[in-house]
């Protein structure tokens, strides 16, 4: 009934972060266009199973877009030729008969990889403990009505607030930066009245501590904007930018 | 349905006589929390760091309850299987979450939270926890937006609401269709706050395996470092269990690949009771399945149906295109089968609705098991920037699965299962029958009875983390006296022992049937035999075939590479072992019971109208089925005595 379509895939093994790992050569026929590229990885580890080799290790988990759990680079972009989509997201449909598909892992030094396209991004959390919160305890807070936002405010709050953590920010990134990631945690909270509070502690802290975590500094490529599956726009490292600059000439 | 009926074994459901105890506190509903509250026993401010708290899961129960136990002092270790606690997948809730504010001014209340509730519970939720319930709603919203949780505003700055199904106000407060990923992010920096001042332990990858029980007691856990392959033991003085559900029982569902019954099975085995495992939704709002391959279902957030219309053709021969088919000749079922509610009825009458017309042939496409959701009259009427402002994402999300927009033909959708009411038994206190065992958010059976309302999820998981555990494990705490206990315990190296056996048997097994095959099969036998009907042959039928893939699991799985690295195999494998013995305890309990009941519905059990037709007089009760090793599991029951509701026959028309 529906479409499908022989792949050439050339799939990055490698058994743990210790040892070095290299490319493995698969083929994959007919494989259903409707299909996710998730499920035609499904697919090759179900066939590589029956052979009796080890499958290859990929993380997902919502397959939904917005766990940000999975992602891998596919022939040199991270989550795939798709715009503003996941790779769990991704189809088949969007490929075509005869190609051949490089996968590897997001490669940055703050990202461990723990086996084949399984990447730790434990670091992202380190970023987020130096300040991605806003200070108040359980059961402080105010009647939710005495705090007014603007609903444009509120938008672009929103628009920072989506970033799903999967790191193919960094991984696209010549420097590994994570300006993306930290800066769209900034804005978000500096653009509510709520975070504004603590906005100079944060900032400070937050950037410190992405340095320290090995990510590269910000040099204004916006390859991070360009695969973000979510659409984070580089405004939030202008706005984190601004913010630092604030913080340091009082 | 003869054969079956003559090949129907005699199920003997041993039931224990004595009755549980749910504890909930004497007087009034409304005054039974803050009663509790005002008498319990507090622990000192200087005594909270002597105790360790041991979390396991970090989706809105496990986040909010470490976040909250380490501002008051406790030393808490936070467990997750993903290598971030922001994966969890209260992550992918969209729709929203219920308080009552009322601040629509249209008539919402505590009272009336309760009664919605309890109602689309179907009368089969303790009463005195669905009050606190509702009560503790409210600080829920208060407490997110403190933290920053970027709510949906109206131009004057105010938070604004939308409706869900089972209500008849608007109480649903919502971040576009990502509430889940918001209000998940807002517990998880306030953890990350509490990481950072070294009051919470964060272990990542790591998979908790077992329960420790010393001298009848809660006292720590197994886990298994899911990179290294270690097995690992922590210490404490309470254990707060928040692993959320087990709707991939089912193999296709909404729910993550990685969510699992893993950590709760295993509690059961150690004597936790597990209560109305057969308490299973089914969300009437989902992606159809394309094809053989399909690895997991995409819900479609119920409040697409404040907008969205719901229908199938009038004839099941009528094959044209959506766009050529007029209206008179469509037949918008939920608004002429329940006028009153319309296209908002509760998720179990919506699924079963849906069910009925394509199972009388009118349901669209090659497989049939689809009906129309439109949104041509919304767009007419509020215009596409005004719906796109709504359900921008979910649209787009739809357009990505399946190629089609919706802003230019309607979508398909069908029924998936998205939620489990059962799991493991608690009190009042949310506490099981082990002391010093907590079960939060889906883990437990308590607050949504036989069904689930929309956008209720999210309201339990953080009342239960932010706002009940709190108060209640301090009275467990400051009730019990512990001796200090080392995980060089017996009870530690047994239950090490067993686990490492339990790992290396699977991977010993060399057989041909890979976990993914048997998982779908067990998957394809629930779904047809313990799903959205189900008959006392059915449930039969489940029972003799969920023991043949049991053994086939056992007999003949194909277990690729060891067990001291990453292997995901190996991971999915021992959550099957778990699912296999767990869907045989569902496919029992909706044996045993002889009723329908919201999404539990039996056949054999309904009025002439096709609704649930429960059984008060027998079944008002919660089972609790005692996990006896190599034997049937015994019953037993809590009686729900409805003190201040009146159980009457739900009615959405």
């Amino acid at each position: 009934m529906s479409k499908s379509i022989n792949l050439k895939l050339q799939v990055w093994r490698q058994e743990n972060e210790e040892t070095s790992g290299d490319f493995h050569y698969y083929s994959m026929n007919e494989v259903p266009v409707d299909i996710s590229f998730l499920e035609m990885l499904d697919i090759l580890n179900e066939n590589l199973t029956k052979e009796g080799v080890e499958p290859v290790s990929f993380d997902s988990d919502c397959r939904e877009g917005i766990c940000g759990t999975c992602g891998f680079v596919i022939n040199g972009i991270a989550h795939g030729p798709q715009a503003k989509t996941t790779v769990c997201q991704l189809h088949m449909r969007h490929f075509n008969d005869g190609d051949t598909l490089v996968i590897e892992p997001f490669r940055a030094t703050p990202f461990k990889i723990v086996r084949d396209l399984v990447v730790d991004r434990g670091s992202f959390d380190k970023i987020i403990q130096a300040g991605g919160y806003v200070s108040i305890n359980t059961g402080n807070g105010p009647d939710a009505n005495s705090i007014l936002i603007g609903k444009d405010d509120a938008e672009e709050a929103f628009d920072s607030a989506a970033c799903i953590g999967c790191g193919a920010c960094v991984a696209s990134c010549p420097n590994a930066s994570a300006a993306l990631f930290t800066s769209a945690k900034i804005s978000h909270l500096l653009q509510l009245p709520q975070g504004k509070v603590e906005e100079r502690a944060r900032v400070k802290s937050m950037v410190d501590k992405m340095d320290e975590e090995g990510f590269g500094a910000c040099s204004n490529h916006g390859e991070c904007e360009a695969v973000c599956p979510k659409g984070i726009s580089i405004k939030n490292i202008a706005n984190m930018r601004r913010s630092l600059i604030k913080s340091i000439v009082k | 349905m003869s054969i079956l009926k003559a090949a129907l074994p005699e199920k003997d459901i041993v039931t224990h006589v004595t009755k549980l105890d749910g504890k909930t506190p004497g007087g009034d509903l409304h005054d039974k929390w803050s009663k509790y509250k005002s008498e319990m026993k507090l622990v000192n401010p200087a005594n909270k760091r002597k105790y360790n708290i041991l979390v396991v899961g970090t989706g809105l129960a496990g986040g909010s309850a470490s976040a909250t136990l380490a501002e008051l002092g406790y030393n808490v270790k936070t467990f997750c299987i993903q290598d971030t606690p922001r994966r969890a997948h209260s992550i992918a809730a969209q729709g929203g979450i219920n308080a009552a504010k009322n601040y629509q001014n249209d008539g919402d209340s505590v009272q009336r939270l309760f009664m919605d509730t309890i109602k689309g519970g179907d009368y089969r939720a303790r009463e005195a926890n669905v009050y606190r319930l509702a009560e503790v709603s409210t600080n829920i919203i208060d407490q997110c937006v403190a933290q920053g949780v970027p709510f949906a505003r109206d131009y004057g700055g105010l938070l604004t609401n939308r409706s869900f199904g089972g209500a008849q106000v608007s109480r649903t407060f919502y971040a576009r269709g990502q509430t889940g990923q918001q209000l998940l992010l807002g517990a998880y920096s306030s953890m990350m706050r509490q990481v950072a001042k070294k009051q919470i332990e964060l272990y990542t990858n790591k998979e908790m395996l077992d329960l420790i029980i010393i001298d009848g007691k809660a006292r720590g856990i197994v886990v298994r470092d899911l990179k290294t392959g270690k097995i690992e033991t922590h210490t404490g003085e309470a254990v707060v269990l928040c692993s959320g559900g087990y709707g991939n029982v089912f193999f296709l569902s909404t729910n993550g690949k990685n969510s699992n019954a893993t950590a709760a099975w295993r509690c059961h085995k150690k004597g936790a009771f597990m209560a109305n495992p057969c308490f299973t939704q089914i969300h009437p709002t989902c992606i159809p399945a394309s094809g053989e391959y399909q690895s997991k279902l995409t819900l479609m957030s119920e409040s697409l149906r404040n907008d969205g219309r719901v229908w199938v053709p009038k004839s099941e021969d009528d094959k044209r295109p959506s766009d050529e088919i007029p209206d008179s000749d469509r037949d918008y079922f939920l608004e002429r089968m329940y006028p009153a509610y319309g296209n908002l009825v509760p998720r179990d009458v919506g699924s079963r609705a849906i069910k009925r017309v394509c199972d009388e042939g009118r349901g669209l496409g090659a497989t049939g098991r689809a009906v129309y959701l439109d949104f041509a009259s919304a767009i007419d009427r509020l215009g596409k920037k005004n719906i796109s402002d709504k359900y921008g994402n979910l649209f787009d999300m739809y357009e990505t699965i399946t190629g089609e927009s919706p802003y230019n033909m309607p979508m398909r959708i069908y029924p998936a299962i998205h939620y489990t009411m059962g799991g493991l038994w608690v009190d009042y206190d949310c506490m099981s029958n082990i002391p010093g065992l907590f079960v939060l958010g889906e883990a437990n059976f308590s607050d949504h009875g036989a069904n689930r309302l929309g956008a209720s999820a999210l309201m339990q998981g953080l009342a239960d983390g932010y706002f009940v555990i709190p108060y209640t494990i301090g009275n467990y705490l400051a009730n019990n006296s512990m001796d200090a206990v080392s995980d060089t315990a017996e009870e530690f190296k047994e239950s090490v022992d067993e686990v490492k056996k339990k790992n290396d048997s699977l991977l010993k097994i060399n057989g041909s049937s890979t976990v993914l095959e048997l998982h779908r099969e067990l998957g394809a036998v629930m779904w047809d035999l313990v799903g959205m009907a189900r008959t006392k042959e059915s449930l039969a039928d489940a029972l003799e075939k969920i023991p043949q893939i049991k053994d086939k699991f056992w007999n003949d799985l194909n277990l690729m590479g060891g067990g001291d690295n990453l292997n995901k195999s190996l991971e999915n494998a021992a959550r099957l072992a778990d699912f296999l013995e767990l869907g045989e305890l569902m496919a029992m309990d909706a044996y045993d019971r002889e009723e329908s009941c919201g999404a539990h519905f039996r056949e054999e059990y309904q009025t002439s109208e096709g609704e649930p037709l429960r059984n008060d007089e027998k079944f008002a009760y919660v089972s609790a089925w005692e996990y006896v090793p190599n034997s049937t599991s015994i019953l037993h029951k809590e009686d729900l005595d409805y003190e201040f509701v009146e159980m009457t026959q739900r009615n959405y028309k």
